[in-house]
């Protein structure tokens, strides 16, 4: 540290403690001791002190504690002038008090205002987005996010600076303000849309809402890497060595800055500053150099990856316009849209099949029929893609698995829009992209470009055919059809019995280190997105990653779905943490789960059934926890019988549960939940003779029960099967 | 005698001067009149372990070449050598045992002077000596640790419990298969002891051997209890400023010097020196207050733990009581001159001696017993209150001090590379690894008349720091380096070279890092440990670009220090060579082919700056070796790299 720096952050700390002790007072004056304070939506309490400290902070008093007993024994003394004391240990004390008083002050926000919530201003994030954007750090699809403070000298300067990360695949978080602006500001004026979507997230004015990046950061730790609370060692090293983040400071930088940029080292992201301050180039709390400076806008990006010591793979896709991941959550508003592709407005669909190698000339391109340029803005007309695929490994099984990713890779690219699959999709092409000389080729390209990039262990030639003309592309559209449906019948059809190997997954491993996925025809990822030939497609293409063929082996038990080769691939796979494991139950010997899945289903055992909950629902459930405390109850990999996680898919699965009479256990699922699978529930409701719609009317719901107590009176009420069942245990 | 020749110390140079003029006889003079010393003696080729002797070898080889039971010349001087091993490691251990003693008397007495000051040592201490700590009372560990502490210096049977705790396995493995694992600690001493006694042993690899084990039973036994025990009982240091010299001295106040080695007496003396009633005292006798300051390492235990200042390094004092003002001298043990009595008999000073096991012809003898400590202590200032209107004659402070950072630990290098959440060595290694820092010394030890005062220690510590190597050092080498205002944070912008001085900017530390007494040599070897440890630098201290000197050392203990740094897999560089080079074959072991055996060896080297250069090679060797010097790109990681970090 340096002292200048040390000292600048210490005396940064004061202030901001200070200024956490009178909004904190206010606060107490205002609404008592006992008012309720959380951020929105979250069951990791104030993350940042949760994370560190294991205090679960539920009103205003429980701050007065933090302060006292938290915050000022790691306040230290300033700096002397000379004849200092060390003072890098204090400066990152310093830092940490810092954090947890920006907590106070950003949760005391939300009781007294202003509301951190304001205009382009996000505020907290919730454990939804968390969740679903957290994942993006576990799976590597995001690397990291840089956090800003400040504002770049210009619009276009930040515009650039932001393009520039969303193209490395880096989430760009925002706070603070510099000469009267702010990053997130100049965004919005350079026309750059903001929000989760497109990773470019404004927290806040202020540098206190820098403490929402690192609370994400922190809550991420205790949500994926099995981390616990209060184990405040292994947090910062879990960011420090999996979420590749650093801070990026635009302006003049205050002592408040240096205290929460010395905040951030703990975590091991250092500070790039566009400004003349002190440098610290020794390593050893961050990975490379702590803080760098004087760094020009144009290298700045560059830079900060260096130092942060981060590995970027940017395929390169030979395309107008920028291509990353970052820019999949773009939306492109009917004004912005040069034209538009189907979308029930005109025929559009994509189809990708195999053919024989020598059919298929690889890096082909054509376009038959009209291009974009032929329609004036906010014009529309029909498309095909076709994209035909060849190569040694390839399998016809592989063909839907890989045809959605063309949704991926498109969306992928700016200015570009896809919804939907199959003959449901719809792709618009912003006014921007178009300018930039964006056309009909530029889609095969790119595709050709990421098929190659992702896949090519599998697919050795690749060529794609576009079509516009109306004829062409119903025609087409019909074969396509014909493959969708038998595709639909190859893969309803397919029973765990069918087959003999299942697949694993581990890809969690790193985050939940005893945790193995074994993943059936009949029982997907818990994730959702890992079906079995999902599985079997990625252990094609990387044949040494985390899903690994398990060939079952002797049925042990059919019922539970035990077999002697998946014990015996458990046992080593979760490092002896598992020695057994159901494929079908969920009170013997169940599944672990790592943290990801889409639903948890949960014993309620007054009334013989269970619950279910998604991800999606943040209400109180039946069993007296919120989908959050629930998550951390059935994660991280241990086995908890009663209690699993599982993906939307499964619900339906005729091997649901299937060792404890399937889903004639359900008593209650939220009625987003129940929406959602309904086509599918009915249907298998009805073969098992329960009586489709009337079965799933017997289901409580938010609606109509929220406690045990009332969930039984409810089923009792309603006559749910349940009751006829023999108890679960 | 011209004082620059004597001295590199100002405040020293001015007292020589005045001790000239006034006739005063000081250590320097007492050297001159030595010369010549005595040839054999230096060259460790006199036996005098039996009467049938004294015999000796002539170096020349005319004359007799071996004792008149046959001993050899190799064998005179290891037998020699190993009985100042023997020497050194006695005082240590014995200052060790004293102090679990007293941890004894305080875990078990209800009423003590004592108590458990640094609860979390304890705890670490007792679960390194397989003590359950887990939900048990600070009273009940801290009793089985006395116990079990106390028995590692007479134990019978099996080897050192520290010895197995503290150092690398590697380490161990190294002991083990040489056969020098020390067994207990009073047992080593005892043996050197049987071993050189007439008609024993011979082969002087053998005796070395016994050397080895005894030392290791001093460094990883011995000083390492001291240590800790000291740590826990007054309070594991923290950075802290302090003041060095004799300026320190306050002509206005009542001055009290304490003076040796053992904290149990001055930890107690600094707690009530300042007791209203003490200081309304003094205050009434026409002092302005109470100045306490310390001498030696007894200084340097209380300035660790209260920035206490130090008056001055082992040759200062007898200047401390010229200056006039030092109206008392408390004394424990260790590196005290017999001068002292006599020389206080000329100037008002009373010198207190304290310990049964030193007394002085012309002191005042008030027996320290640990479960009075704080009577004494206040009995020792009253005296010294009333003394301050005995002062007499002219009053000769040297305007000389200097201020500094002291208080560094094995414990607290974690909490300041990396704070209470990130505590760590890493940030030490990763920047030994990246050539920022090239290595580190201990610069250690005493003063000698033979070298002039101070100028060895500073003079090579410069030139270490200079070529980026961290300093740490103990003792009379630490007041040196402090004296220089080399333990002043800012000295390192002042004297390092670019690669440390960024690392002491960033940490906001000093080049030359003060971690305390003799004894406290311990947290030397106890830092290699960890930073062995925490990886990336080999797996045995032998491995470690580092390396030990003691430019000035005079004392049997620094003998027992440099054997047991060299037995720790340290290369250790002295300047007065060790008595031995009599003896061809013991000197080439000693220095060249021990190094196969340990890892590390000695070296004899008067040039401070030519030694420095000897350790600087060495440490690129060590470098080279690791594979450190090889310029590395830097690495990037992608998710599959991120995915082999661990996160523990």
């Amino acid at each position: 540290m340096s002292k200048i720096i040390a000292s600048a952050a210490i005396r940064g700390a004061h202030k901001i403690v200070k200024q956490a002790e009178e909004i904190l007072s206010r606060a107490i004056e205002e609404k008592g001791k006992d008012c309720p304070v959380a951020f929105p939506n979250t069951g990791y309490y104030i993350p940042i002190i949760y994370s560190m400290t294991a205090r679960a902070v539920e009103k205003l008093s429980d701050f007065e504690d933090v302060m006292r007993e938290e915050i000022k024994p790691l306040l230290p003394k300033l700096v002397e002038d000379e004849l200092w004391t060390p003072y890098l240990g204090p400066t990152l004390d310093a830092g940490m008090a810092t954090l947890f008083a920006e907590e106070i002050i950003e949760a005391c926000k939300y009781i007294i205002g202003p509301n951190p919530v304001d205009g382009i201003w996000l505020g907290a994030a919730d454990d939804m987005i968390l969740r679903e954007r957290g994942i993006q750090f576990v799976d590597g699809t995001a690397p990291g996010f840089a956090a800003i403070a400040g504002a770049a000298p210009d619009v276009e300067t930040a515009v650039e600076i932001a393009r520039k990360l969303q193209e490395r695949c880096l989430y760009v978080f925002m706070s603070a303000h510099r000469n009267g602006t702010t990053f997130a500001e100049q965004l919005a004026e350079g026309g750059v849309q903001l929000g989760w979507e497109t990773r470019l997230v404004p927290f806040g004015r202020e540098i206190t809402s820098a403490i929402y990046a690192l609370g994400f950061a922190s809550r991420a730790a205790l949500s994926f890497g099995g981390v616990k609370a209060g184990d405040f060692r292994r947090n910062l090293l879990y960011n420090k060595n999996r979420i590749f983040a650093f801070v990026m400071a635009l302006g003049e930088v205050t002592d408040e800055w240096y205290a929460t940029a010395a905040g951030a080292i703990n975590y091991g992201f250092p500070t790039i500053a566009d400004s003349d301050i002190p440098e610290i180039l020794p390593t050893g709390v961050c990975t490379y150099e702590h803080v760098v400076s004087n760094i020009p806008h144009d290298q700045i990006v560059e830079k900060a990856i260096e130092v942060r010591g981060l590995k970027i793979k940017v395929a390169h896709v030979d395309i107008p316009v920028a291509h990353s991941p970052a820019f999949e959550g773009e939306r492109i508003r009917k004004d912005e849209m040069h034209c538009e592709f189907g979308g029930q407005r005109t025929p559009a669909f994509e189809w990708l099949r195999m053919l024989d190698i020598g059919k298929v000339e690889d890096g082909k391109i054509t376009v038959e029929g009209p291009d974009a340029d032929s329609l004036e803005a906010g014009g529309k007309m029909p498309l095909a893609i076709l994209v035909e695929v060849a190569g040694r490994k390839m399998q016809p099984d592989f063909e839907p698995v890989l045809e959605r990713q063309v949704h991926t890779f498109m969306n992928e690219a700016q200015g570009l829009w896809h919804m939907g699959q199959r003959d449901i999709s719809w792709v618009r092409i912003s006014k921007d992209a178009f300018g930039a000389g964006f056309r009909l080729e530029h889609i095969g390209k790119l595709l050709h470009a990421m098929y190659h990039e992702q896949f090519s262990s599998i697919m050795d030639k690749v060529q794609i055919k576009i079509f516009t003309d109306e004829k062409q592309v119903l025609k087409l559209q019909e074969q396509a059809r014909q493959v969708y449906a038998e595709r639909d019948a190859r893969l309803a059809g397919m029973t765990d019995e069918d087959i003999d190997t299942f697949y694993s997954c581990t890809l969690c491993q790193s985050f939940a280190p005893n945790h193995v996925c074994v993943v059936s025809p009949e029982r997907p990822g818990l994730c959702g997105a890992y079906s079995w030939l999902d599985c079997r497609a990625a252990y094609e293409i990387t044949p040494s990653g985390p899903n690994q063929p398990i060939s079952k082996g002797k049925c042990i038990e059919p019922t539970i779905g035990q077999w002697d080769k998946v014990n015996a691939f458990v046992i080593k796979a979760s490092g002896g943490g598992v020695e057994r494991m159901s494929q079908y139950s969920m009170i013997t010997d169940p599944m672990t789960s790592c943290g990801c899945f889409e639903c948890i289903a949960a014993v309620l055992p007054s009334t013989g059934g269970i619950m279910i909950v998604n991800r999606e629902f943040i209400e109180m459930t039946p069993c007296g926890m919120k989908f959050s405390t629930l998550a951390g109850t059935v994660g991280g990999g241990s086995q908890t019988p009663g209690f699993i996680g599982h993906s939307k898919h499964y619900i339906n699965s005729k091997k649901f549960i299937a060792a404890e009479n399937g889903i004639k256990r359900i008593v209650w699922m939220p009625t987003m939940l129940k929406e959602e699978i309904k086509d599918n529930f009915v249907k298998g409701a009805d073969e098992l003779g329960l009586g489709g719609q009337e079965f799933l009317d017997k289901i409580a719901d938010e609606t109509t029960a929220n406690t045990e107590e009332e969930v039984l009176e409810f089923i009792t009420k309603a006559n749910h099967p349940v009751t006829t069942l023999e108890p679960m245990f | 005698m011209e004082p620059k020749k004597c001295s590199n110390d100002k405040a020293t140079q001015e007292m020589l001067k005045h001790a000239y003029e006034a006739g005063v006889e000081t250590a320097w003079d007492r050297f001159a009149q030595q010369e010549p010393q005595c040839g054999f003696g230096k060259l460790g080729i006199c036996c005098r372990n039996c009467s049938m002797g004294p015999c000796r070898i002539d170096p020349f080889g005319d004359g007799p070449q071996a004792g008149i039971c046959g001993a050899t010349a190799d064998t005179i001087a290891a037998r020699n050598l190993v009985r100042m091993v023997a020497g050194g490691a006695a005082a240590h251990s014995d200052h060790g045992r004293d102090i679990a003693h007293t941890f004894k008397m305080a875990v078990e007495s209800e009423q003590c002077d004592y108590m458990i000051k640094d609860e979390l040592k304890l705890r670490e201490v007792a679960a390194r000596y397989g003590i359950k700590v887990e939900g048990r009372e600070t009273k009940e560990i801290a009793g089985d640790l006395a116990d079990a502490v106390l028995a590692e210096f007479g134990k019978q049977e099996g080897t050192l419990i520290s010895a197995a705790a503290y150092p690398p396995p590697a380490r161990q493995k190294v002991w083990k298969k040489l056969g020098v694992t020390p067994r207990s600690i009073d047992r080593e001493i005892v043996e050197i002891m049987h071993r050189t006694h007439i008609g024993v042993g011979s082969d002087y690899k053998n005796l070395v051997k016994q050397g080895l084990r005894a030392c290791l039973a001093d460094g990883w036994g011995g000083s390492l209890i001291a240590t800790e025990l000291s740590d826990i009982l007054f309070g594991g240091p923290q950075p802290i400023q302090f003041g060095s010299n004799l300026g320190v001295l306050d002509a206005k106040q009542v001055n009290i010097i304490v003076h040796g080695h053992e904290p149990t007496l001055s930890d107690i003396i600094v707690a009530v020196s300042q007791e209203p009633e003490l200081v309304k005292m003094a205050k009434d006798k026409g002092a302005e207050g109470i100045n306490l300051a310390g001498m030696c390492c007894t200084a340097t235990e209380i300035l660790m733990r209260h920035g206490i200042p130090v008056a001055g390094n082992f040759l200062q004092q007898e200047l401390a009581i010229m200056t006039g003002v030092v109206d008392l001298m408390a004394v424990d043990v260790q590196c005290i001159m017999p001068a002292l009595g006599s020389l206080c008999g000329c100037f008002h000073t009373k010198l207190i001696t304290t310990s049964p096991k030193c007394k002085i012809a012309g002191a005042e003898h008030i027996e320290f017993h640990e479960d009075r400590a704080v009577e004494t202590a206040r009995q020792i200032i009253k005296i010294a209150i009333e003394n301050f209107a005995n002062r007499k004659g002219k009053v000769q402070i040297p305007k000389v001090t200097e201020r500094g950072i002291a208080g560094f630990t094995t414990e607290n290098i974690f909490y300041h590379l990396g704070g209470r959440f990130r505590a760590s060595y890493r940030p030490l290694n990763d920047n030994i690894i990246n050539g920022r820092i090239r290595g580190a010394a201990g610069v250690v030890g005493c003063n000698n008349p033979k070298q002039v005062h101070d100028y060895g220690h500073i003079t090579m510590i410069k030139e270490l720091i200079k070529n980026d190597v961290l300093v740490v050092s103990t003792g009379c080498s630490a007041i040196a380096a402090a004296k220089e205002g080399l333990m002043r944070p800012e000295a390192a912008a002042k004297y390092c070279g670019q690669g440390l001085a960024e690392v002491c900017e960033t940490v906001g530390i000093p080049p030359v890092l003060h971690v305390g007494s003799c004894v406290d040599n311990s947290r030397i070897l106890t830092t290699l440990a960890n930073v062995v440890a925490e990886g990336g630098l080999g797996e045995d201290i032998s491995d470690l670009p580092v390396a030990g000197a003691a430019p000035e050392w005079m004392s049997e203990k620094a003998v027992s220090i440099g054997m047991y740094f060299v037995a720790s897999g340290v290369y250790t560089v002295v300047a007065e060579p060790l008595p031995i080079l009599g003896a061809p074959n013991l000197t080439r072991y000693i220095t060249d082919e021990i190094e196969k055996d340990v890892g590390g060896k000695w070296a004899f080297e008067r040039d401070p700056i030519k030694a420095a250069g000897m350790m600087l090679e060495h440490i690129e060797k060590k470098r080279d070796a690791l594979g450190i010097n090889v310029e590395k790109e830097r690495k990037l990681y992608d998710m599959e790299d991120r995915r082999t970090l661990s996160v523990e």
